[in-house]
């Protein structure tokens, strides 16, 4: 174990590599967790570097590995790099919405070793899902989790939560027992990046919340040995924040399309932290030495109420990116935690999101698109 | 699904079980997941291999270790890693 800093914390070894190989993607989710100026971000790291930073992240003792984006399979070389990583003895994530997923391509993975594909669908209701991702996509998107299924893949269905859907909670646990799902993923929206810009619209209300979850619970019990589900919780009406990453610079590590290495892929948000890049340092170099990487680590950064709290070696003060996004301040206690002096900010966001809900949703979504981030980042 | 004793056991083709180097332990990996596995429970799981049961796998570690009266914590084993889906009855 290597220190660092006056405060001797221990530093532990990455387990989980998030490859983000493009911010490519055909589709517009408006709750897309990219950041809202992706589309200002170029040069994306050529085969050489991904296969060096497999490699780099490997030998340090990286396990587990999210190929994600943008849409990854827009990205020529995935199959190079899934068997790459394969040799190394990564277990790799797929994460996808199956769009240009075909059979063939299926079955090329899965000779160079994937070991699951992750499926995202947006509704089980057509123009709705259609509407949502910005592009028609249901009918295939169911088609290419029958064939995951078929060529014997772990199939994970993943839905994204918000106000839009979350009525449709039961339709969306019977879609996944009809298409066979092995795990399903109900991940209620984080708000940050383009979920952040579009809150008013996608928070649902706490007896929204409320419902969603009881029905959740219902089909967890009834399907106990059949599918696994996952259920992320919506920390906007929870009293404690959530363990964000495990603790900042513990556990993941982000490398972004463009090569920069983040401790969270929404820490680009965050001002004046100084992210490394791949092209310029190794990932050994980046996760040990890294200013932006010890930035958070142990507990000397923070303020009170969380320097003097005993849940402190729990939470870690929460979220740094909703800390900065809802208080200005990313050394800030992470303000959905009932100790914050800023605890307000979050019923405020609530407050905000039922009045639209209640006007009848008259403001309408700003979908992920490169013209959307042109004007955002303008 | 309970454990029946003379059934051929199995690791799940949903799961890989692995040497991890960096952690000197074996993991099991499954879709965004992982679980660390102490000396004992890897040996069972290694043993269900398409070609042991659980008597067999019994047998066969209080040999290999010398020891006698491990049956019962490698069923109660063999029945959580059942219930988990790491392993399956064929």
């Amino acid at each position: 174990m290597q220190t660092a800093g006056s405060e001797q914390y221990k530093i532990t070894p990455p387990r989980w590599l998030l490859a983000e190989l493009t911010y490519s993607c055909p589709l517009q989710c408006p709750y897309c967790a990219n950041p809202l100026d992706f589309a200002g971000i170029k040069d994306e790291l050529s085969t050489e570097d991904w296969l060096r930073v497999l490699d780099e992240a490997r030998a340090m003792g990286a396990v587990q590995l999210g190929l994600s984006g943008g849409e990854p399979l827009v990205r020529q070389d995935l199959p190079v790099l899934v068997k790459h990583a394969r040799q190394l003895g990564y277990y790799s994530n797929l994460i996808t919405s199956g769009y240009g997923m075909t059979e063939s391509k299926i079955v090329e993975l899965k000779e160079a070793g994937l070991d699951h594909i992750q499926i995202s669908i947006q509704s089980p209701e057509k123009n709705l899902n259609d509407q949502l991702a910005g592009t028609e996509s249901y009918e295939h998107k169911k088609e290419v989790a029958r064939l995951v299924k078929k060529h014997g893949y772990p199939m994970v269905l993943c839905v994204v939560i918000h106000r839009r859907n979350i009525h449709q909670m039961r339709e969306i646990l019977e879609m996944a027992i009809e298409l066979e799902a092995d795990y399903l993923e109900l991940a209620n929206t984080q708000y940050y990046g383009w979920a952040h810009i579009n809150r008013d619209q996608l928070l649902p209300t706490q007896e929204q919340f409320e419902q969603a979850e009881a029905i959740a619970q219902e089909y967890k019990e009834k399907l106990a040995g059949k599918m696994k589900i996952y259920y992320v919780v919506p920390d906007f009406y929870e009293d404690r924040p959530k363990a964000c990453m495990n603790g900042w610079g513990t556990t993941f590590l982000t490398i972004a399309p463009d090569g920069t290495a983040l401790p969270c892929h929404s820490a680009r948000e965050l001002p004046g932290l100084n992210c490394p890049n791949v092209k310029d340092m190794s990932v050994q170099d980046i996760w040990v030495h890294s200013e932006a990487f010890n930035r958070f680590r142990g507990f000397e950064w923070m303020k009170e109420p969380c320097r003097s709290c005993p849940e402190k070696v729990k939470d870690f003060g929460g979220c740094r990116c909703q800390a900065y996004l809802l208080t200005g301040d990313m050394h800030n206690t992470d303000p959905v935690c009932s100790l914050s002096p800023n605890r307000q900010k979050v019923f405020d966001a609530i407050f905000s999101a039922r009045a639209e809900a209640e006007a009848g949703e008259t403001k309408p979504l700003v979908f992920r698109n490169p013209k959307n981030s042109k004007t955002l980042s303008a | 699904m309970s454990l029946d004793p003379g059934k051929i056991l199995a690791f799940s083709p949903l799961h890989r079980l692995q040497w991890e180097e960096a952690q000197q332990k074996h993991v099991i990996l499954y879709p965004e997941g992982m679980v660390e596995l102490n000396l004992p429970s890897a040996e069972i799981l290694k043993l269900c291999d398409g070609a042991h049961d659980a008597e067999s796998i019994v047998e066969e570690l209080e040999l290999k270790f010398n020891q006698t009266g491990l049956k019962d914590d490698i069923f109660g084993f063999l029945g959580v890693a059942l219930a988990n889906g790491w392993i399956r009855a064929v």
